[in-house]
C-alpha cells in the first residue's frame, strides 16, 4: 500500500470515517495458501529422509525387487484425473451451478478413492510379502512418505464428502465459495506432491 | 546395559496404565501433588465462592479478542516459569551438594527427567507462550486492526498450547517423564532404552502445541500481511511488528520440521520402524541433524520479538525516534534467512569434518553481524536522546550488557576447534542461558513493565520491579559465572554426582545465585500483586499514554475497547502516533457506527480438550481411548464448520458510549 | 449498516482467482505427456541411468511449474505477490535443507560409518 502524498494546504486526514470493513473471508485463501507451505516443509522432511534413509536396504528388498511401475503409472494417472475433474467443479462453481459442482466433486472423490485403493492394495501386498516399514530405514521411509500423501488425500476426501453435504444445505454462498477454492489448492498441492513421490521415490529409486 | 525401569504390562482397557504409576515412592512428588491439590482447592474453591465460573468462560476462556488471549497465554508462561525455576533450583542444590561421596538428594532416574522437564518446559511452554501472547496483544493494536486475521483459531491455538502444557504437567503425577534432555536425542529416546510412558509426554506434549504454535504463526503472519490500516505499508511499520512477522515466518517454516521428526521418532517407538534405530539401516545422527535444522530458528523465533521490544523501549523512552529503520529491518530479515543456515553448530563434534564443520562455523559468525548492527542502533538512538530511566529501560540496558556477552562466548563457540573443548560443557550451558535469559526474559521483563499499563490501566509499582531487576542482573551473573569457568576446565552438562571437590565452590556459588534469582521472582510476582492492590494509585491518568509513547497501541484508552479502534486510523510515517500527536490529529468524537466483530465460541477449548485425552491415551497405550477421542476431534471440528454464524455486530449506540466516556476521561486529563 | 452478519460489508467479494476451461485442459495434457514420458523412459531404459535420472527430474520440475501455473492459478499478482513470495521463500527454505542434510549425512556417514572394506576413515587415516 503506497503513502498518500500530502500537500501543504490539503487537510491531513487521521481516521478513516467513511470505513469499508474487509470484505468477509478475505484473510481466508492467503491463510490456507500459507498453511499448504508449512505442509510442503512437513513433506521435504519426509523427501529428505527417503532420500539419506533410501539407500539402506539392511540386506532386505530394494525398489528394483518391489515397485511395480505399471500400478504406479495407473495410481498417478487416478490422481491426475481427480484434478482436472476438480476443475471442472470449480468451473461449474464460477458459472453458479451447485449440481454441476457436486457432481464433479463426487467424481473428484471417486477417483481419489481410486487412489486410495490402489495404494493401500500396495501396501497391504509390500507388508504380506515381509517388506512392510519395519524390515529396514528405506522401507520405513517409504512407508511413511507414500503413506503421509494417502492420508493427506484421505483427509481430502472427508472435507470433500463435508463440502458436498454444505453446499446441498446452503448452495454457492460466499463461505462455500472459499471453502471449494481452498479444497482446490489442497486437492492440487496433494498431486503437486505427488509428482515429487512417483519420480524421486518410484522411478529413482529404480534407477539407484 | 541394564535398563532402570522396563515397561509395564499392557492390557485391553487401560493399556499401560495402572496403580504403578502413581510415584507413591517418591516423597518430593507426593509432597508436590499435596501442595497441587491444596493450591488447586483454593483456587477453585475461590472461584466458586465469587460466582466467577460463568464470567470466566464466558469472557476468557471462550474469548476470541486477541487481547484477553494473549493475557492468558503471558499467564500460562508464568504459571509454567514457576514449575521450571522449581526444576532450576532442584538441579543447582543437586549439584552443590553432590560431591565427597554423597550422592545428593535427587536418583539419576529423577534427576534426568529434572533437566529434561528444565529444558522444555522453559522454551516451550514458558519462552513461546510469552512472546506469543506478546505478539498477540500487541501486534493488531500497532497495525491498527481490530483483531488478528483468524480470531477462533487463535482461541484454538491458546488451548492446544495449554493442553501441551497440561499433559506435560500430568506426567509429574502420573508415570514420569523423558530422562533424555530435551531434545530427546534417540538411540536413547528410541523403544529399546526408553521403554516407559516419558519421551511419549514428551513427544505427544510437544505435538498438541506444536500445531497451536504452527496455527498461531500462520494468524499473524496473515494479520500482518492483510490488515494493516490504510497508508501503513510495510516500511511504515513499527518495528516490534516487522520483528514479529518475521518471528512468525520462522514458526511457521520450522515448527513442521519438528512435527515431521517427532512422528518418525514416535513410529520408531510404537510401530517399530527403522529411522532412527541403530539397526536395520537407521541413523540416530539424521535426528540429530533434523532435530537441529528446526532448533536453531526456534532461539531466533524466541529473540527477534524480544528485539523488536527493544526497539519500542528504547526509542520512546529516548523520546527520539528510532535510529536507522531501514537497516533495523534488513537486519531483521537477514537473521531470518541466514538462520537456516547455521544449524549444525549445534553438533560440531558428531564428525561430518573439516569442510562441513567450516561452513557451518563461518556463516554462524556472520549471523552475529546483524545483530551486532541492532545494538549499534539502538546506541545510536539513546546518543543525545533524553533518556528516561524508567523499568522497561532498565531491563534494556541491563539485555544489552548481558546478551552482549552471552553473544560473544556464542562466536567464540562458533570456531570448531574451540567448540571441540567446549561442547556439552558448562560453558555451553552458561552461553545458551546468557542469551536466552539476558535477550529473552529481560526482554519479556522489560516488555511486561511497558505495556502492562495498556493492557490494565496502570502501572507497575516501581519499587518492587527496581528490587526484581537487580536480584535478577545480580543473581544471574552470580549464577552463570562459575559455570563459565566450570566449562572452561572441562566440566560436562547434565553431571549428577562430582568427583573433583575443588569444584563444589563454584556450584555452591552458583546456587546462591539461582537463590538471589528467586528472590528476583519472588519481588517480580510481589510487584504484581503490589500493583494490582494499588491500582487506583497507579492509575494512567494521561487517558491511555502513560510513556508518551510513538506507535498506534498508545492511541487508544488503556485498557483498549473490545473493537481497539472506532475508526481506524490513517497512516502517514513512521511512528504512527506519534506524528498524529504532532501534527494535532483530531479524535473524532460522533459518527460512530456499527462494528463488525467475530463471536465467542467454546470449541478450541472442547476440541483441545478431546486433543488432550488422546495424547494422555496414546502415551498410556490405550488404543480404544485414542481411536475414541480421535473420532470425538474430527466430528467436533467438522460439526464447527456447519456453524456459519459467526460473528455479530457492536451496535453504533454502544460505540458511542464507550467513546464518550473516553472523551470526557481525555478532558479530564 | 446491514444487520446481516453473513453480507460482505465491503463493496466487493473477495477477489478469488478466474480459472477457465483452457487453462485446465492445457495444464491436464501437458502434465499427461510430462508424466507419460519419464514413466516410459524408465520401463523401457533407452539411455543410462545418470541421464535417464537427470531428465525425469527435470521434467518433474516442470510439472510442478505447470500445476503452479494451471491448476493452482499462481501469478505474481495472487494475493498481492504474497502467495509467489511464500512460494519461493518455501523453495529456498526447502532446498537448503534438502541439499545441506544430503550433504551433511554424506559428511557424517563417510566418516562415522566405516565399512569393513573400506580402507580407511576421512579423518583419523587410521584402518577401522
Amino acid at each position: 500500500m503506497s503513502a498518500k502524498t500530502i500537500t501543504a494546504d490539503a487537510p491531513v486526514r487521521f481516521y478513516d470515517l467513511d470505513e469499508h470493513a474487509h470484505p468477509e473471508g478475505h484473510s481466508t485463501m492467503l491463510g490456507f495458501w500459507i498453511y499448504l507451505m508449512s505442509d510442503c516443509l512437513i513433506f521435504a522432511i519426509l523427501f529428505a529422509c527417503y532420500a539419506v534413509l533410501g539407500g539402506s536396504y539392511a540386506a532386505g528388498p530394494s525398489p528394483k525387487d518391489l515397485f511395480d511401475l505399471k500400478l504406479i503409472a495407473l495410481n498417478t494417472a487416478m490422481l491426475l484425473f481427480s484434478s482436472i475433474t476438480y476443475g471442472f467443479a470449480v468451473l461449474q462453481m464460477q458459472r453458479g451451478k451447485v449440481k454441476g459442482v457436486q457432481i464433479w466433486l463426487a467424481i473428484t472423490g471417486l477417483f481419489g478413492l481410486a487412489f486410495l485403493g490402489i495404494e493401500l492394495y500396495e501396501f497391504h501386498h509390500l507388508i504380506e510379502i515381509g517388506a512392510g516399514p519395519q524390515r529396514s530405514a528405506f522401507l520405513s521411509s517409504f512407508f511413511t512418505l507414500v503413506g503421509t500423501h494417502g492420508l493427506h488425500v484421505t483427509f481430502g476426501i472427508v472435507w470433500l464428502v463435508t463440502l458436498m453435504v454444505q453446499l446441498s444445505k446452503r448452495g454457492l454462498i460466499a463461505a462455500n465459495k472459499r471453502r471449494v477454492m481452498c479444497l482446490s489448492m489442497f486437492w492440487h498441492f496433494l498431486d503437486v506432491v505427488w509428482i515429487g513421490v512417483f519420480t524421486f521415490v518410484y522411478l529413482m529409486g529404480v534407477l539407484r | 546395559m541394564t535398563i532402570p525401569h522396563p515397561a509395564p504390562e499392557t492390557g485391553p482397557i487401560l493399556g499401560k496404565l495402572s496403580m504403578e504409576a502413581l510415584p507413591l515412592h517418591e516423597p518430593i512428588l507426593v509432597a508436590t501433588f499435596i501442595g497441587v491439590v491444596l493450591g488447586g482447592i483454593a483456587v477453585l474453591g475461590l472461584i466458586t465462592k465469587f460466582r466467577l465460573w460463568g464470567y470466566l468462560w464466558k469472557d476468557w476462556f471462550t474469548t476470541v479478542d486477541h487481547k484477553r488471549i494473549g493475557i492468558m497465554y503471558m499467564i500460562l508462561g508464568l504459571v509454567m516459569f514457576l514449575r521450571g525455576f522449581a526444576d532450576a533450583i532442584m538441579m543447582r542444590l543437586q549439584q552443590a551438594m553432590a560431591f565427597g561421596g554423597s550422592e545428593g538428594y535427587l536418583t539419576p532416574h529423577h534427576y534426568d527427567q529434572v533437566f529434561t522437564a528444565h529444558g522444555v518446559i522453559m522454551i516451550f511452554f514458558v519462552a513461546m507462550p510469552f512472546i506469543t501472547g506478546l505478539m498477540n496483544y500487541v501486534v493488531p493494536l500497532q497495525i491498527g486492526a481490530r483483531d488478528v486475521s483468524f480470531p477462533f483459531l487463535n482461541n484454538f491455538s491458546f488451548w492446544m498450547t495449554t493442553a501441551g502444557a497440561v499433559l506435560t504437567m500430568i506426567s509429574l503425577f502420573v508415570g514420569e517423564y523423558a530422562q533424555t534432555g530435551w531434545l530427546a536425542y534417540p538411540p536413547l529416546s528410541g523403544i529399546a532404552y526408553s521403554p516407559n510412558v516419558g519421551v511419549d509426554y514428551y513427544i505427544w506434549g510437544l505435538q498438541i502445541a506444536g500445531v497451536g504454535t504452527t496455527l498461531s504463526g500462520i494468524n499473524l503472519i496473515v494479520t500482518i500481511l492483510k490488515l494493516r490500516a490504510p497508508g501503513m505499508g510495510l516500511m511504515k511499520m513499527p518495528v516490534f511488528t516487522w520483528t514479529s512477522l518475521c518471528a512468525n515466518i520462522l514458526i511457521v517454516a520450522s515448527f513442521p520440521i519438528l512435527t515431521a521428526t517427532l512422528v518418525l521418532l514416535s513410529l520408531d517407538r510404537y510401530v517399530g520402524t527403522n529411522f532412527f534405530t541403530n539397526d536395520l539401516g537407521g541413523s540416530p545422527m539424521m535426528y540429530v541433524n533434523l532435530i537441529w535444522i528446526w532448533g536453531h530458528p526456534e532461539v531466533y523465533i524466541l529473540v527477534l520479538p524480544l528485539f523488536g521490544v527493544f526497539s519500542e523501549v528504547t526509542s520512546t523512552f529516548s523520546g527520539k525516534k528510532l535510529f536507522g529503520y531501514t537497516s533495523m529491518v534488513y537486519a531483521t530479515i537477514c537473521i531470518t534467512i541466514l538462520s537456516y543456515l547455521v544449524w549444525l553448530h549445534h553438533f560440531f563434534t558428531m564428525g561430518s569434518g573439516a569442510s562441513v564443520n567450516s561452513f557451518f562455523g563461518i556463516t554462524t559468525m556472520v549471523i552475529s553481524i546483524p545483530t551486532g548492527a541492532k545494538l549499534f542502533n539502538w546506541l545510536f538512538t539513546m546518543y543525545r536522546g533524553r533518556i528516561r530511566f524508567e523499568l522497561p529501560m532498565m531491563w534494556t540496558i541491563a539485555f544489552m550488557l548481558t546478551f552482549v556477552i552471552g553473544g560473544m562466548t556464542g562466536v567464540l563457540l562458533a570456531v570448531p576447534p574451540a567448540d571441540f573443548v567446549l561442547h556439552n560443557s558448562l560453558f555451553l550451558i552458561a552461553h545458551f542461558h546468557n542469551v536466552i535469559i539476558g535477550g529473552v526474559l529481560f526482554g519479556l521483563f522489560a516488555a511486561i513493565n511497558y505495556w502492562w499499563p495498556k493492557a490494565f490501566g496502570y502501572k507497575l509499582d516501581v519499587f518492587w520491579g527496581k528490587i526484581s531487576f537487580w536480584c535478577w542482573v545480580v543473581g544471574f551473573w552470580v549464577a552463570f559465572t562459575p559455570l563459565y569457568i566450570l566449562g572452561l576446565m572441562g566440566v560436562t552438562r547434565r553431571m549428577r554426582v562430582f568427583d573433583d571437590p575443588s569444584l563444589q565452590i563454584w556450584f555452591v556459588i552458583a546456587g546462591i545465585g539461582a537463590l538471589i534469582v528467586a528472590a528476583g521472582i519472588g519481588a517480580m510476582l510481589v510487584q504484581f500483586a503490589v500493583s494490582i492492590w494499588r491500582r487506583k494509585e497507579l492509575r494512567d491518568t494521561t487517558g491511555g499514554d502513560p510513556w508518551d509513547g510513538r506507535t498506534l497501541e498508545w492511541a487508544t484508552s488503556s485498557p483498549p475497547p473490545d473493537y481497539n479502534f472506532a475508526f481506524t486510523p490513517v497512516i502517514h510515517d513512521l511512528d504512527a502516533w506519534y506524528d498524529m500527536k504532532s501534527r494535532g490529529h483530531q479524535r473524532p468524537t460522533a459518527g460512530f457506527r456499527d462494528i463488525h466483530m467475530p463471536s465467542n465460541t467454546g470449541t478450541g477449548m472442547i476440541l483441545s480438550g478431546f486433543c488432550l485425552v488422546m495424547g494422555f491415551a496414546l502415551v498410556w497405550h490405550i488404543w480404544w481411548l485414542v481411536a475414541l477421542s480421535f473420532a470425538a476431534t474430527i466430528v467436533g471440528a467438522i460439526y464447527h464448520t456447519f456453524n456459519y454464524k459467526r460473528d455479530f455486530d457492536i451496535p453504533a449506540a454502544t460505540v458511542t458510549a464507550v467513546e464518550d466516556a473516553r472523551t470526557r476521561q481525555l478532558a479530564g486529563a | 449498516m446491514s444487520h446481516d452478519p453473513h453480507a460482505a460489508h465491503g463493496h466487493h467479494e473477495i477477489e478469488m482467482p478466474h480459472a477457465s476451461m483452457r487453462d485446465y485442459v492445457i495444464g491436464f495434457v501437458l502434465s499427461v505427456i510430462l508424466t507419460a514420458i519419464p514413466f516410459w523412459l524408465v520401463m523401457t531404459m533407452p539411455l543410462s541411468p545418470g541421464v535417464t535420472g537427470a531428465v525425469i527430474m527435470g521434467f518433474a520440475v516442470v510439472q510442478i511449474v505447470v500445476h503452479m501455473v494451471f491448476f493452482l492459478h499462481m501469478t505474481p499478482k495472487a494475493e498481492g505477490g504474497w502467495s509467489l513470495t511464500s512460494l519461493v521463500f518455501t523453495i529456498i527454505v526447502v532446498v537448503i535443507m534438502l541439499a545441506g542434510s544430503l550433504w551433511v549425512m554424506h559428511h557424517l556417514n563417510t566418516n562415522m560409518m566405516p565399512m569393513p572394506h573400506e580402507p580407511t576413515s576421512q579423518v583419523t587415516g587410521q584402518v577401522p
